[in-house]
């Protein structure tokens, strides 16, 4: 065998060996009933859930408990099937997340009934909407 | 008044600066095939068409900024990206904030490229020249905001806003012009931000270059003549690409709290994958340079850098990133057109090269394991495999998009802990690369076998050995994969310099463009390994509370509670929170708000006290002063050390209408490392919730207790004079003075008590750092006993996260010395360019 064709090997196999780690270590999107199902079955892997915080009948958002020391908080979360959720985050309340349009979070199940997040990613309302337009010409 | 020339000017600019550009495509296209003697004339009339579609690109700039400048808020780009309390310099930033300003911008760049081209070469004008008209008209596409039947071609940043936006009032008044625009986002309004933006797009232009050689090259079958011009190109275009990937880093370091430099998002990757690209690209064009091989591979990989800046820029720009970026993106519906402007250049760059692939001379004989052409091959493969581990997890949403399209479900996401997930590969490719490049060096300079190899490589190891032992105990580098990436960049840092000053005893400067890039390469590689992989949180909350549940004991809390005026410990430092300050113009520093009260004006306020900066009075009480943008508040929290003050750290925070709150940090530099700090959380002032009413019944002279604060009443005092109320004759004013103590600090608080004909007003003094508000209830004169009613809320916080980040220094002097090198590297390609040139060769 030539060197070319080794080298070309030693490539393909780098190449598998990324592309079978990539698929293993991508995490996934789920929904919290399956994520609690997963949970369940025993594994461990974080997972994405995308959802929008829970609101009361007047639109206000509830369920966000700060703790006392203000660095971490509770907050409920329902997810696109309706399913709320009580969620546990490690860090103090991001700026602005209460007008958060829709909340991913990546994480896993702690408990039966506490889903622990290890990150939030927020989507927050367009910066342009057509009401501040009409507000800026009163 | 709505001025709607301006717009047509920029609209009309951007379809003339679109038909000039297929004009100049079709005229060079015309330029290169036709014969000797219909040259000049065809050469002439190509010219004239690219230097209108540039006079044309120009004035699209002119005119946006024109809009920006002067406020013109009937624009929807100038109504969305800017505002009257804007200082020039950030204009320009609001001008590139929108995608159709970076497009713009883009298209700028590739103009002055354009006519650089146009004046630095004979030969290749014409076809390098019909490639970027082509390019172009694409990207002057995106900005057309032309709509034929249902079809609309392009954003134009020169729309109005009542076509923009359907807002009520444009049916009542189509002429209204709002009184202020939006505004720019606060995070970009920062000096990085304004020279940042040119700079990658400069690097995203500059990739255009060398495929447009090779493109060239390709099409007049000058198979191998092309690399000699593009190799300064793409040279050039790595150190710009370099640089700005780099100068965002910086931004992200000291303006977003993102907590570091890199974060592996997405919109960082799509940009480090072309530049590994454009590296690897450069290596085997110069081997094909010395020794006529790896031209096939110099094919592919430009081809590749340059389609990847159009995949990094559909990525980035069509919203199929959605939710895996923390970047936010809006699509302005450019996806599809995006799509065909890439697959279009990739079509045709396929074609070509698969057209010509049996043409292109190939070097038969086998590379040997003591040739450098095998080593920098082997380099070339690492950044390529590199660059494919990053771009293959960074495509996850484009994956689920295609499966999406095909009617499947994919619900692939990408991998949660995206730091861990990229540093275990990159960091052993980057083993990898710093051992090649060290070894690499020494093939490359000289003829070799194993027995001479063995000779020359033992020293330069012996000295990284000890060198690296030297840092691993220094630094306390104690991890097995650390003190392995330690050794190769240690082992590059000295291989390359050894070659460094031989190259420089034995012949010239220009010659080591190389070696200083493998220098900064190794230096960068050890102040990443440093200060990512040893930083260290420090804000670990000690408060000693206790949680309901047990579980949450065990965990981390990675940020600190600093209750204003009280010391907290962090690490070895005591840190205290002293209040709000603001910035004003012409004042050193930052001045507390307790100074200011607003006067109701934008960035306006009045001193009620003196302001007195290191001895200077800079202004004096009643004074009105101007505040640098208003909605920045900046925590003064004052850091010490076994009792003695060490420094200050001002992290800021900023409350925007739009983007809500943003927190930006500060860090203090020292020689070997930074503490790096942002503000996490705060306190809502804005509507506090009073608790129930206290009562105190207190003599002048006499001390008691709000809370735990000590509090003491020193007396009342008859005033005639009430600023802001107008007192008239028969009524009584009472002042009460009271002094309350909290952690060494004073704080005076005066409520005042009015009878008028009977009826009484009172006047609650509040202080929101300490959250007290203080009423005089009522005076009993019989006693001399005065009744405060106190209400408390919450004293002022902030929350804080630290971290500190050792030798962070090293990597940016280790980028610093790349670039330099890849300077170096430009200037002594061009030079041999411009040689050949000159002797009618090229």
């Amino acid at each position: 065998m030539k060197k070319g064709h080794l080298i070309g090997l030693g490539i393909i196999a780098v190449a598998i060996v990324i592309i079978i780690t990539s698929i293993g270590d991508a995490s996934t999107y789920e929904s919290f009933q399956t994520a609690k199902a997963m949970k369940m079955k025993g594994e461990e892997k974080p997972i994405h859930v995308v959802g929008e915080l829970k609101k009361s009948v007047s639109g206000i958002v509830e369920g966000i408990e700060v703790n006392d020391d203000k660095t971490s908080f509770y907050f409920m979360m329902v997810d696109a099937d309706g399913t709320a959720q009580r969620v546990f985050y490690n860090e103090p309340v991001p700026a602005d997340f209460a007008r958060a349009e829709q909340v991913v979070v990546i994480g896993s199940y702690k408990t039966e009934d506490l889903f622990v997040a290890d990150k939030i990613l927020m989507k927050c309302p367009s910066k342009y909407q057509e009401t501040e337009v009409s507000n800026a010409g009163i | 008044m709505i001025n709607t020339f301006i717009g047509n000017l920029g609209h009309f600019s951007a379809i003339l600066a679109f038909v000039s550009a297929l004009v100049a495509a079709y005229a060079y296209y015309q330029y290169t095939v036709v014969s000797e003697l219909e040259k000049p004339n065809w050469r002439k009339f190509s010219r004239i068409a690219f230097y209108v579609h540039a006079a044309a690109s120009i004035a699209i700039a002119i005119t946006l900024f024109e809009i920006i400048y002067n406020h013109r808020f009937e624009y929807f780009y100038a109504y969305s990206h800017s505002s009257m309390a804007l200082p020039v310099h950030y204009m320009v930033s609001s001008f590139w904030e929108g995608q159709e300003g970076a497009f713009i911008l883009w298209i700028v760049w590739n103009v002055v490229l354009g006519l650089v081209l146009i004046h630095t070469n004979k030969f290749w004008e014409g076809p390098v020249m019909l490639v970027f008209a082509l390019v172009q008209a694409f990207l002057v596409s995106m900005i057309l905001g032309v709509v034929i039947g249902d079809l609309k071609i392009g954003s134009s940043p020169f729309m109005l806003l009542r076509d923009a936006v359907s807002a009520p009032i444009f049916s009542i008044n189509p002429d209204f012009v709002p009184e202020d625009g939006t505004g720019l986002n606060p995070l970009l309004q920062n000096i990085w931000m304004v020279i940042h933006p040119p700079t990658l797009f400069l690097g995203y232009a500059s990739t255009l270059v060398p495929f447009a050689f090779l493109m060239g090259g390709l099409w007049t079958k000058k198979y191998s003549e092309w690399v000699r011009p593009a190799l300064p190109w793409a040279q050039f275009s790595a150190m710009i690409l370099g640089m700005g990937i780099i100068m965002g880093a910086y931004w992200a370091y000291v303006t977003l709290n993102f907590g570091g430099y890199w974060n592996w998002d997405p919109v960082e990757n799509a940009v480090y994958v072309p530049w590994l690209i454009m590296v690897a690209a450069i290596h085997t064009m110069i081997t094909f340079k010395k020794s006529s091989t790896a031209l096939k591979t110099s094919i592919v990989l430009v081809i590749a850098s340059f389609i990847l800046v159009l995949y990094a820029t559909f990525l980035v720009r069509s919203g199929v990133l959605g939710d895996s970026s923390v970047h936010s993106f809006t699509d302005l519906g450019l996806s599809g057109q995006l799509l065909i402007y890439m697959l279009f250049f990739l079509f045709v760059a396929v074609f070509l090269a698969a057209k010509n692939w049996k043409h292109i001379p190939t070097s038969e004989k086998e590379a040997s394991v003591y040739s450098r052409e095998f080593w920098i091959f082997i380099g070339a493969t690492t950044l390529g495999l590199m660059a494919f581990q990053v771009i293959l997890p960074t495509s996850i949403p484009v994956w689920n998009a295609i499966v999406e399209m095909f009617g499947g479900i994919s619900n692939m996401a990408p991998p949660a802990d995206q730091v861990g997930f990229y540093t275990k590969f990159q960091l052993w490719f980057a083993v990898v690369l710093a051992l090649l490049t060290a070894v690499g060096q020494f093939f490359w300079w000289n003829k070799m076998d194993s027995k001479k190899l063995r000779e020359t490589l033992v020293t330069p190891y012996i000295i990284s050995v000890l060198l690296s032992a030297v840092i691993i105990v220094w630094g306390k580098v104690f991890d097995l994969s650390y003190m392995i990436l330690v050794l190769a960049a240690t082992f590059t840092i000295v291989a390359n310099s050894t070659i460094l000053f031989q190259l420089v005893r034995k012949s010239t400067f220009k010659l080591t463009g190389g070696s200083l890039a493998h220098i900064g390469l190794g230096l960068i590689l050890i102040g990443v390994m440093f200060s990512s992989g040893y930083s260290e949180i420090i804000s670990y909350n000690m408060s000693g509370l206790t949680y309901s549940n047990s579980w949450e004991d065990e965990l981390n809390k990675e940020h600190v509670l600093l209750w204003i005026n009280k010391p907290t410990q962090i690490k070895e430092y005591t840190a205290v929170y002293k209040g709000r300050h603001k910035k004003l113009v012409g004042v050193p520093g930052h001045v507390s708000v307790n100074l200011l009260e607003a006067t109701g004006n934008v960035n306006e306020a009045i001193a009620l006290d003196d302001i007195v900066v290191r001895g200077r009075t800079y202004h004096s009480k009643g004074d009105v002063v101007s505040i640098v943008l208003e909605e920045n508040d900046y925590f003064r929290i004052d850091y010490f050390k076994d009792e003695e003050f060490q420094f200050t750290l001002h992290p800021m925070s900023q409350f925007n209408e739009n983007m809500g709150l943003i927190s930006s940090p500060d860090s203090r530099r020292f020689l070997n490392r930074d503490l790096y700090t942002f503000v996490s959380a705060l306190n809502d002032f804005d509507d506090p919730e009073w608790r129930e009413d206290e009562f105190y019944e207190v003599s002048p002279g006499e001390t008691f207790y709000i809370a735990d604060f000590v509090t003491t009443f020193e007396g009342g005092e008859v005033v005639t004079d009430l600023p802001g109320v107008n007192l008239k004759e028969g009524d009584v004013a009472v002042k009460a003075h009271l002094v309350i103590q909290d952690f060494g600090v004073e704080k005076k608080l005066s409520p005042v008590f009015i009878i008028r004909d009977n009826q009484l007003g009172k006047i609650p003094a509040v202080d929101s750092e300490l959250g007290v508000k203080v009423e005089v209830e009522n005076i009993t004169p019989e006693s001399n006993t005065f009744s405060f009613k106190v209400n408390r809320y919450q004293k002022d916080y902030v929350v804080l996260k630290a971290i500190m980040k050792p030798q962070i220094n090293v990597l940016w002097i280790g980028t610093i010395i790349m670039l330099i090198g890849f300077c170096v590297a430009i200037y002594r390609r061009y030079d041999e360019f411009s040689k050949m040139r000159d002797k009618g060769l090229e």
